[in-house]
């Protein structure tokens, strides 16, 4: 079976929103990545920012800081 | 990186795209927004692109070739050109969201759709055209390939049934021009909507359509065109009419070298090559436990696609670990077409979609499809 991890997912309305985001993790040195948006929280398409759990809370203080737009904000094993 | 994400974009392009590009930029001017020297030049570069893609479709005269951003803007012109409110289009579950936005756009206005459905494969039905037929029945519009499983369109016929019943055909060659041979007449299509930065190896931001002889589309965007600077209204002549503001000039002369390289290495050649990767690709996934392939494979001549799920996994996830993990670039979730999601049935899980184009390998091709059996075995 394929490894998994417990990551906090951040999830965009816009690919515009979510490469604001990714700028703004650069700047902070806010670990993640940006990958295709995971079905369980939208079948479709789209980005999302991913970043290890441990990172939670300074990820949601980043996007409440910089006022960041986001559609929402899931506890997944990806 | 291997890229195997053609079917999107192509992102491998003869050297000669870029350097026409960059010639470009330091060279040309405004076409048709003046007399002098570099403004005559920057309109013959134009000119030479619209001959060249006149040629390419079969279109007798060369100024029924109307320059525009991509399929998308071409498939909204002739669109919302061609239907209104009372008429009845057909069109089909394959489609692209650039087709079926505008017409469901217009369906709100009062147009009538029939949506033909597809088989179990994603087969169309051709005598099912016969049945959606109407008396206020205008028009067909209907992909080449669908950009979801490579499965072609049979557009001869579906022009015959449409020149027997006066019907207008609008083709959306999205997925197709510069890897098959399209000839407007012979096919019965009356306008061809083409992108230049998928198989006619241009940059983004090129694309346009070609009208048939006698098709008339009304103005879309009205503004600058270099002549009749004094009429109130949009010039009526080609491409004039259809061509307001000043065109991606750099683009075009871009997409101009790329038609050169095509002219050279000759289409039929160049799509024989990508369907037989396809095909390659597909004769060794198609074994793999759990890996489940969408589409009429066994179709003898079809866009270079792959379309493919591994067990239940999220089509998304698939596409990440393949980025990761194998430095392979191919595309997950939903591909822009809903009712071909719908009627596979991958709705909710998407779809892994690998598209080849010329400059991809064997050993390219191999090394993907090892990594969906090393995914396969290891995910399900």
């Amino acid at each position: 079976m394929r490894p998994r991890e417990t990551c906090l997912v951040v999830a965009f309305e816009t690919t515009t929103q979510a490469l604001t985001m990714e700028e703004a993790a650069r700047e902070a040195g806010l670990e993640g990545r940006l990958i295709p948006i995971p079905r369980v929280i939208t079948a479709g398409c789209g980005l999302a920012w991913r970043t290890p759990l441990v990172r939670a809370q300074e990820t949601r203080d980043l996007l409440q800081r910089r006022q960041l737009a986001f559609q929402g904000c899931y506890e997944l094993e990806i | 990186m291997i890229y195997l994400d053609s079917a999107a974009t192509s992102f491998h392009k003869p050297p000669c795209v870029a350097e026409a590009v960059f010639k470009a930029m330091g060279q040309m001017g405004n076409s048709g927004r003046g007399g002098h020297p570099i403004s005559l030049e920057t309109g013959r570069v134009i000119y030479g692109a619209r001959k060249k893609l006149a040629a390419l479709f079969g279109v007798p005269d060369p100024s029924r070739v109307i320059f525009t951003a991509n399929s998308t803007q071409s498939l909204n012109m002739a669109i919302s050109g061609l239907f209104h409110p009372g008429d009845h289009v057909i069109t089909t579950v394959l489609e692209h969201n650039s087709v079926l936005r505008p017409l469901f756009r217009l369906e709100d206005q009062g147009m009538a759709l029939t949506i033909l459905p597809c088989d179990q494969k994603g087969r169309l039905d051709p005598r099912q055209l016969e049945q959606a037929l109407r008396p206020e029945t205008k028009g067909v519009v209907c992909t080449h390939a669908s950009n979801l499983t490579g499965n072609m369109v049979d557009i001869p016929q579906v022009g015959r049934f449409c020149r027997d019943h006066h019907l207008l055909l609008v083709v959306d060659a999205s997925q197709t021009a510069g890897a098959f041979p399209i000839r407007m007449e012979e096919m019965g299509i009356h306008v061809l909507c083409f992108t230049g930065h998928k198989s006619l190896l241009g940059p983004q931001g090129t694309g346009g359509l070609c009208l048939a002889p006698g098709v008339e589309l009304p103005s879309f965007c009205v503004g600058g065109s270099g002549i009749h600077s004094y009429s109130r209204t949009q010039p009526d002549q080609l491409p004039e009419r259809l061509e307001a503001g000043t065109l991606n000039g750099h683009g075009i002369a871009g997409l101009s070298a790329a038609l050169d390289w095509l002219a050279e290495t000759g289409i039929e050649k160049i799509g024989l090559r990508e369907q037989q990767l396809a095909r390659r690709f597909y004769q060794q996934v198609k074994e793999v436990p759990d890996v489940k392939i969408y589409g009429d494979l066994e179709q003898h001549t079809r866009a270079p696609i792959v379309a493919l799920n591994i067990g239940d996994n999220d089509s998304q996830e698939v596409c990440d670990h393949l980025a990761q993990r194998y430095g392979i670039a191919v595309r997950g979730g939903a591909h822009c077409a809903p009712l071909m999601h719908k009627a596979l049935g991958t709705q909710e899980q998407g779809a892994v979609r690998f598209s080849f184009c010329w400059f991809n390998t064997e050993d390219e091709v191999d090394q993907a499809a090892r990594a969906v059996a090393e995914t396969a075995e290891e995910w399900t």
